[in-house]
């Protein structure tokens, strides 16, 4: 790998080829900044760090750190400035050159930086011995270095000097320490020109040329230095300074000097200086005439003030809604003008806690949603967490005024919150950052700490009458602790809030395993930035009922999905599933014998009457309308399209009814029947000795909740041996007529009559089955003769007894609809035929078995594995192939995977 | 600190040429199979433990080289015959710092000396069988602190561990761990670059005392989205951090499993001139905690590491088992290790 200059922030800084010159950011300097010694000095961190901002805004690739100044503890302040920094992503993300003279100092910041900084520096001032022993420190600390050049005897002032030093320092690291070439940068001492003393007149020149040497014959060692000691003589002239060090910069870096402690904002392009200041600054840098300094003095006063501005950031954000300036500040961690706008959205807001409630937790629900993503990370959270702070600063005396008018007293928390770590775990980063993210948003925390056991959790939670736990946990022990947290919980009669979180944990958990063991409310915090959310609405007199209703609802449903899906996983073996089967008590059981057995036809149908019969809420369903009729005629978004639509309904069915366009046909029989197995046998006659056909069930195999059998139809059939039972079956058609007036609909372009005429076809065989099967309780097979339902009241089923289909969830194997073709001489009586795919044509019939036991309902086989349908086929006398090709959509195994059955 | 003198291990050597003739194989986890045990709170105590302690022990595994030596043995031993060249010893948390929780920071070097003892003794079992060359690695853990983060959001210049603490608290285990017979360090699971630069440092300062510098082995696990560790660094950031350890290798582990792993670690490997290593857990934790991923799965995500030339090492993290590595030994066995540049 090419040996190449490499440091790290939070992000890596790669010194490659292509990067000619580095920018050390200068002004985090007490010694080249006033105004930031001052801050400093005052402790105005906050301030010092919008210093540190700026430069990385302006773009400074690394930054310079320096607290050496005489009225501070420089090793206290560059710790403390470090460990804010860090603190501080958008600051944090390049790396920092630790700068003191001092080792101790920068021992104490090579402590506190993750990544991988800079030396500013060693040398070799107090002896070689010192100078390996620093050196070997930079390497076990994992830093680059900067070597001065500086023995013994001083700084190194000439070329010769400066070349020597450099490289005795570099034979002793390299050779010696082993420190990689690539991470030594040399600073060969930039000194004040123009002093008007003749022996500096050269300095400029001796560190150009030492540039390169240095950079010719020390492999990968950089050079860098601090250009502001350049212009010293022309302090209080800005414009001069920045020529003369952006004509230094050209002619230094052309050399391979590339990296320099410059101010990042205030560097101005050598090609845009005036060209008579461009001359004389470089007549001076380059030590090209004698009267060189006499003459930037003349001209230098008439560009004195004329600095170039400092860059300012970028603000156009201030100009935005205050909602959107609270959210960007939020979202940038940017506490500047936080106050302020609070404060503006203060003013527009009816009462101070709508701030919080509005703006500002959309704001945090904005940083929610982006370290969901990915897109902020942990330390910008914290950052937004503490913005947060400071607006819920401003906004809470003005709660406590209001408060305090309507005669409360004094500051009060928003709630007391107990926060532990249950016991057997160790693990608290997360907990400790929920507490203080709370704690910023005014809730009193209580933070028991880790490894604690529920007794304790309990104890506090009644002695300081919290308003709230939370658990946390990040092993998976933790889970089953924290459910025994909840069942801890109810058995003490608590019932304020659980509120669940830790890496391990997650909503499933908290609504399958936790919400079940606790009648208080117990919520899953998915992370910090959610848990000011959750608290206040759970803690708010206002939302906390609806919100708990609306959580409650959510679990539930996760809670049912997750068993659905479990369930949805889970077959049982077909025998584990039959030793599972519905067993009704058949003692006792009679029913009634029908007015006839065998097949009948059915055709005295009155189409009027069967009008009365149809559910119109599938109707809508056909014309993509979604809602229950009649409510749906009122619907306030679709409710004219619905009346409009049902108009026309009404008129062309008067017209069906009054033109006759319909046949409706039907036939109906009735056999003894019993069950075997999961077959239902049927008889020729009463004696029940000669077997007329066999129907098939199909059994339900999926794992279900104790005391819920594993359904199939035979088990509404009284078993063989037990009492005399029945099964009948019907098809119904409203003929065949439908499809030629669709047709002439379609030949006269009138397709919305052609989709009419079928939906309404449609509907009259369904309601020729409802009509059909009340006739078959009340008279036919007779079991319910006194039965009184108005037509449209037998929607909801409520009747004795089902009419499940072939093909559909109960018994979803079309081909029985063979057997049932077959018994009732179907197609002869209805004019019904099977296709080959076994739909029935024409395609406005319906077909069934009548079952007539008062438990039997509708249910779904769902998914069968291999077993039952090995079982099934060999019972029809079908090739496996064969059912697995029928049963396709309700396999629960892959049919081409044979070979591993 | 002259650190640059130590002579290396003669395993460094021996261990760069096979990560460069073959993908070596990592064991699994440690905790999955100690939790398989269902060891209840009496059997973390023990009458051959000396160290006693008034806190609950259950869930500190790594007293278990002293209390169920026996059982931990069998885990490393089943692991080396699943196909593990390299073994971790069970002293993730053997540091003052993490066994502070549990009271018992005086049994630190006992339970480093024996963690590096128990995985020595089952790997000569092992090899006495197969003759093959395994290797222990000396397993030190991040701690439960982070020295470059705060934990109180009101004053984010607060640390509640320093640098010089994690170095002694370091210094104290891998002394342990050397003198235990282990063969190499293993720093893992880093959330945070400060801690193992302070891990790294005193590794430098136990191999300078020792005279003998083992090869290191450096983990960092990303569990955000954002693809940064825990503090907050890319890949590439983190390896210039540790790049100074001049580590045998480089890494990840834990997270979200292989799969969202990836990225990560070919970032990483793009960015290393050292070997690099890679065990992620089985898969992502169901709602319950536990891990489905099967063996087979697994394995085949590792070896697509393999496949796109990202690896060296591998292994198994969190959720891992025997089957798990002997599946993951099959997988990568005709694989061709990373090229190190």
């Amino acid at each position: 790998m090419t040996r190449l200059l490499r440091l790290s922030g939070l992000e890596p800084f790669t010194l490659t080829p292509d990067i000619p010159f580095v920018n050390v950011g200068e002004r985090t300097n007490v010694t080249g900044s006033a105004r930031f010694r001052k801050l400093i000095v005052n402790r105005d961190y906050a301030a010092a760090l919008e210093v540190a901002r700026d430069q990385v805004e302006n773009g400074a690739q690394i930054i310079d750190i320096n607290m050496d100044e005489g009225l501070i503890d420089s090793k206290a302040a560059m710790v403390e400035f470090l460990n804010l920094l860090a603190a501080e992503p958008d600051i944090a993300r390049v790396p920092v050159m630790i700068d003191s003279s001092r080792w101790e100092v920068i021992e104490a910041g090579l402590q506190c930086v993750q990544g991988k900084p800079v030396v500013n520096s060693i040398s070799m001032k107090e002896g070689e011995a010192a100078f390996r022993h620093q050196a070997g420190l930079c390497l076990a600390y994992g830093a680059a270095v900067v070597v001065m050049a500086f023995d013994e005897t001083g700084q190194a002032d000439t070329f010769a000097r400066k070349t020597e030093i450099c490289a005795r320092a570099y034979r002793i690291l390299v050779d010696e320490v082993g420190f990689p070439p690539e991470d030594i940068i040399f600073d060969p001492n930039i000194f004040a020109v123009a002093t008007g003393i003749e022996e500096h007149n050269n300095y400029g020149v001796d560190f150009i040329e030492a540039t390169r040497w240095i950079r010719a014959n020390l492999p990968h060692a950089h050079v860098s230095g601090g250009v502001s000691n350049l212009s010293f003589s022309f302090r209080g002239n800005d414009a001069v300074r920045e020529a003369m060090h952006a004509v230094f910069l050209y002619h230094a870096i052309a050399a391979g000097m590339d990296m320099g402690i410059v101010n990042a904002g205030q560097l101005v392009v050598y090609d845009q200086i005036e060209p008579e200041l461009r001359t004389r600054c470089e007549d001076v840098v380059l030590n090209r005439r004698p009267d060189a300094t006499d003459r930037l003095l003349e001209i230098a006063d008439r560009f004195r003030g004329g600095a170039k501005e400092e860059k300012g950031r970028d603000l156009a954000w201030r100009d935005w809604p205050v909602e959107k300036r609270l959210e960007h500040a939020l979202v940038n961690g940017i506490t500047e003008f936080i106050e302020a706008d609070t404060e503006a959205a203060r003013l527009n807001a009816a009462r101070p806690l709508d701030v919080i409630e509005g703006p500002l937790m959309a704001g945090m629900n904005v940083v929610g949603d982006l370290f969901g993503a990915g897109k902020m990370f942990l330390p910008q959270v914290v950052k937004s967490a503490r913005v947060m702070k400071q607006a819920v600063a401003v906004l809470l005396p003005f709660m406590e005024e209001e408060k305090r008018l309507n005669g409360g007293s004094g500051r009060e928390s928003a709630g007391k919150i107990l926060m532990a770590t249950v016991k057997g775990d160790v693990h608290d980063i997360g907990k400790n950052i929920v507490g203080v993210v709370l704690a910023c948003n005014n809730y009193d925390i209580i933070d028991l700490g880790v490894m604690v056991p529920p007794q304790k959790i309990l104890e506090v939670a009644k002695a300081e009458k919290v308003d709230a736990i939370g658990l946390s946990g990040l092993i998976t022990p933790s889970l089953d602790e924290m459910v025994h947290m909840a069942s801890e919980m109810e058995r003490e009669g608590l019932s304020i809030p659980l509120l669940i979180g830790g890496a391990t944990t997650s909503k499933v958990h908290t609504a399958v395993k936790i919400v079940p063991r606790y009648s208080g409310p117990a919520v899953y915090v998915l992370d910090a930035s959610r848990a000011v959310g959750v608290v206040s609405n759970l803690l708010s007199p206002t939302q906390k009922v609806p919100y708990i209703a609306q959580i409650r609802a959510e679990y539930a449903e996760v809670s049912d999905r997750h068993e659905r899906a479990e369930r949805a996983k889970l077959r049982l073996p077909l025998a584990q599933a039959r030793a599972n089967a519905l067993k009704l008590d058949w003692s006792g059981y009679q029913v009634p014998v029908p007015q006839f057995l065998g097949a009948r036809a059915v055709d005295d149908w009155d189409l009027a009457e069967i009008a009365r019969y149809i559910d119109w809420t599938p109707f809508f369903q056909t014309w993509e309308m979604r809602g229950v009729y009649p409510r749906i005629l009122e619907d306030e978004a679709q409710g004219a399209a619905a009346r409009a639509l049902f108009a026309d309904a009404q008129d062309m069915l008067a017209r069906i009814i009054a033109e006759r366009w319909f046949r409706p046909r039907a036939v109906v029989g009735f056999w003894p029947a019993q069950t075997s197995g999961d077959d239902i046998r049927l008889y020729c006659g009463e004696d029940r000795q000669l077997p007329l056909a066999t129907l098939h069930s199909l059994r339900q195999q999926h794992a279900k909740r104790a005391g819920r059998p594993n359904l199939a139809l035979a088990d509404f059939v009284a078993p063989e041996g037990g009492p005399r039972d029945y099964v009948g079956g019907f098809v119904v058609t409203a003929g065949p007529e439908e499809a030629a007036i669709a047709d002439a609909f379609d030949r006269a372009n009138d397709n919305y009559s052609a989709i009419m005429v079928k939906a309404l076809a449609d509907r009259y065989a369904e309601a020729m089955a409802e009509m059909l099967h009340q006739r078959v309780r009340r008279e036919l097979w007779g079991y319910a003769p006194d039965e009184a339902f108005d037509p449209q009241e037998l929607i909801g089923e409520p009747y004795r007894g089902i009419r499940p289909a072939p093909g559909y969830p109960a018994q979803p194997d079309h081909t029985e609809k063979r057997t049932l073709f077959r018994l009732l001489e179907a197609e002869a009586h209805t004019g019904v035929h099977l296709t080959e795919s076994m739909a029935m044509w024409p395609g406005s019939s319906v077909s069934g078995l009548y079952l007539a036991h008062p438990e039997s309902h509708y249910f779904g086989v769902a998914k069968v594995e291999r077993d039952q349908v090995q079982d099934y086929a060999a019972r029809k006398g079908m090739s496996q192939d064969e059912a697995e090709r029928w049963l396709a959509p309700v396999l629960n195994y892959d049919p081409a995977a044979k070979a591993v059955a | 600190m002259q650190i640059f003198q130590i002579p290396d291990s003669p395993n460094t050597d021996l261990l760069n040429r096979l990560a460069r003739e073959r993908i070596l194989i990592l064991d699994g986890a440690m905790g999955t199979q100690i939790q398989a045990l269902g060891l209840g709170e009496e059997d973390f105590h023990g009458c051959a433990c000396r160290h006693h302690s008034d806190h609950p022990q259950k869930g500190n595994n790594d007293l278990l080289s002293l209390t169920q030596p026996a059982a931990v043995e069998e885990i490393h031993f089943r692991y080396a015959m699943a196909g593990a060249d390299i073994v971790e010893t069970n002293t993730f948390s053997a540091t003052t710092i993490a066994q502070a929780d549990y009271g018992m920071e005086a049994a630190v070097h006992d339970l480093n000396v024996a963690g590096a003892r128990l995985a020595r003794a089952a790997l000569d079992r092992a090899t006495a069988i197969d003759g093959r060359p395994r290797f222990v690695a000396g397993a030190v853990g991040p701690t439960n602190r982070t020295a470059s983060l705060s934990p109180d959001v009101n004053d984010p210049g607060y640390r509640a561990v320093t640098f010089d603490d994690l170095r002694r608290a370091y210094g104290a285990q891998v002394r342990g761990l050397m003198e235990g017979g282990a063969d190499l360090i293993l720093i893992e699971t880093i959330f945070d670059t400060l801690n193992a630069k302070a891990a790294i440092f005193a590794c430098m300062e136990v191999f300078a005392e020792a005279g003998r510098r083992l090869p290191l082995m450096i983990s960092g696990t990303i569990t955000d989205a954002s693809g940064r560790t825990l503090s907050g660094q890319t890949p590439t950031a983190f390896w210039h951090s540790v790049a100074h350890a001049r580590p045998f290798t480089v890494g990840l582990n834990c997270a979200l499993g292989a799969s969202a792993m990836r990225p990560h670690l070919a970032e990483l490997a793009q960015a290393a001139d050292v070997a690099v290593c890679a065990y992620p857990n089985a898969g992502l934790p169901n709602a319950f905690g536990q891990y489905d991923e099967g063996p087979e799965e697994t394995a085949r995500q590792v070896a697509d590491f393999a496949r796109e030339g990202l690896v060296n090492v591998v292994g198994g993290c969190c959720g891992t088992t025997p089957d798990h590595i002997r599946a993951i030994a099959e997988a990568v066995a005709d694989l061709c290790p990373r090229s190190v540049k």
